[in-house]
């Protein structure tokens, strides 16, 4: 595989841009693993589908908007979807959970809606779906790069108040944290990285790499910063691994990688098991 | 500017849409003291620490921490907060006890400004002042429910408080450490802490505090914890709503 992508960019954009999927999925998915917030990100992946259909359709129907990149709608949609999800949580403050079906389904909904218009399914809609290697632009790949940029700045900057947020609330607010603002930098920034994952995980997987790798690392991390560093660790080994056994035996790539870290996640259970005995 | 007292309340009054929670509350803390305020369930306690902690605005009245208004007051570092729900946090959090004692220091460090070596000092010394200095590194789902109290204390210690307040900290703690709990809060006091301790249960604190007082909406009464004991159960009952016999918890020290 190593010498095919030096060979080819598309190959070569599908492995750096995997490489930077595998660092700020499993980053952001600590914090929303630990929040319980684990299915927030296939609602925001729905409604990223559904942008990504809207502009697959403008292309369609006006042909001067046909080279934008679908991706950057999706990310816009991606974005309201994760202040709506704000808004509902607000709204329905007992039954908080409440906000992820209704935006997931308005997602789905929008993006059958914006489907059927543009006759049907094609197979840009389908890289959408699933990842797709060949699919990865230079463009995606400089968009992934900013967004694990943001991302690695903003979690950088606000560690403290993301790790007293997601432990104790009340505590948070006590001690002067801008629990709000916090928040809502941090899910917007949950959109931008689903948005960017687009491509190489796809929708429909993307949520599994933002909790697979935090899912293993719980399980043998003996500190916090352990759980970010081994996440980050096994997002990537899901991701190298996952692309080189689809590359070799000419599988689908998101599929593969997610399958990879499911092993991750299997080997780490039997390690513990190993350990407690 | 500082005046002595810690905490100022001049006739707070709150109400939650029509129920009046809190009815013209006077109270003040003098720097040294340890309060126990104390109430029966719903008598506005809980509500009156969240507008000392700034989480609530009174409808009126006004309310001054270390002699500064409270709308102006920044320096939130040197209050630390022990809540009533830190007992009930994520139990499968993956942090340890240095970490979670660490995270006191987020409203002193502000942003773009990791640990130091003096603020890990700071939560070093933080631990060993509970007594947990050994178990640093261990997760904090690990230890017991009394150990697991002290995590907090530390927490709130780590900034180096002028002010502790403590809502209802014993809720779901066994009898055996509920003990070592005053223990300690009562050390921290005689090295020049001021406590705020919140509770209904009157018995357990009345000779580990210095002052007392009684909330019910209203302040019925605010003094010295020795002159309260003088009060009697008739008095206590009729704040309480109910008849109440005072069961002094002297008799634990002696075992």
């Amino acid at each position: 595989m190593w010498e095919a992508i030096w060979q080819y960019e598309f190959l070569r954009n599908a492995f750096v841009a995997g490489v930077l999927t595998g660092f700020t999925a499993p980053l952001l998915g600590v914090f929303i693993v630990v929040r319980r917030l684990s299915l927030i990100a296939d609602a925001l992946s729905h409604v990223t589908l559904a942008g990504i259909a809207a502009g697959l359709l403008l292309g369609k129907a006006a042909p001067s908007a046909a080279s934008w990149n679908p991706l950057y709608i999706g990310m816009g949609f991606s974005v309201v979807g994760s202040l709506f999800i704000e808004k509902l949580r607000a709204v329905y403050r007992h039954y908080e959970e409440l906000a992820i079906p209704i935006v997931l389904s308005s997602g789905l909904g929008l993006s059958v809606i914006f489907i059927s218009m543009a006759n049907g399914f094609t197979t840009d809609l389908f890289s959408y779906l699933f990842g797709s290697v060949s699919a990865v632009s230079r463009a995606d790949v400089w968009t992934a790069f900013a967004v694990a940029a943001a991302a690695a700045i903003v979690i950088l900057t606000f560690y403290k108040e993301l790790f007293l947020l997601s432990f104790d609330e009340e505590y948070a607010r006590v001690s002067g944290v801008r629990t709000t603002w916090i928040h809502f930098l941090f899910i917007v920034l949950v959109a931008l990285v689903i948005a960017a994952s687009m491509r190489i995980v796809g929708v429909l997987l993307i949520s599994s790499l933002m909790t697979l790798p935090v899912a293993a690392s719980i399980r043998i991390a003996k500190s916090f910063k352990q759980v970010i560093g081994l996440s980050i660790l096994f997002g990537e080994l899901a991701v190298i691994a996952g692309l080189w056994a689809a590359y070799e035996l000419d599988w689908a790539p998101g599929g593969t990688i997610v399958i990879a870290a499911v092993v991750i996640l299997l080997f780490a259970l039997g390690w513990k098991r190993g350990r407690q005995r | 500017m500082e005046n002595g007292l810690v905490v100022q309340i001049e006739d707070v009054s709150f109400r939650y849409e029509n129920e009046n929670v809190l009815e013209h509350v006077s109270l003040t803390v003098p720097k040294g003291a340890f309060l126990g305020l104390v109430g029966p369930n719903g008598s506005g306690k809980s509500t009156l620490l969240k507008c000392v902690l700034g989480l609530l605005k009174p409808n009126s009245g006004r309310i001054f921490l270390f002699g500064e208004p409270i709308e102006s007051f920044r320096e939130w570092h040197r209050i630390g907060f022990v809540s009533q729900k830190a007992n009930s946090f994520n139990r499968s959090f993956p942090a340890t006890v240095e970490e979670v004692a660490a995270s006191g220091l987020a409203a002193k460090r502000g942003l773009f400004r990791p640990l130091t070596n003096e603020d890990r000092r700071a939560v070093e010394a933080a631990l060993a002042a509970v007594g947990l200095s050994g178990l640093a590194k261990r997760n904090i789902a690990e230890l017991s429910g009394g150990q697991q109290q002290r995590v907090f204390i530390a927490r709130a210690l780590a900034s180096k408080p002028d002010l502790l307040i403590l809502d209802e900290p014993t809720v779901g703690v066994d009898a055996r450490h509920v003990h070592e709990f005053y223990e300690l809060l009562g050390d921290l006091n005689r090295r020049g802490l001021t406590l705020i301790l919140v509770t209904h249960d009157i018995g357990t604190i009345t000779d580990r505090v210095t002052d007392i007082a009684c909330l019910n909406k209203r302040l019925y009464f605010h003094g010295k914890a020795e002159e309260f004991e003088h009060l009697g159960n008739e008095a206590i009952s009729q704040f309480y709503g109910h008849p109440i016999h005072v069961l002094s918890h002297e008799h634990e020290r002696a075992e």
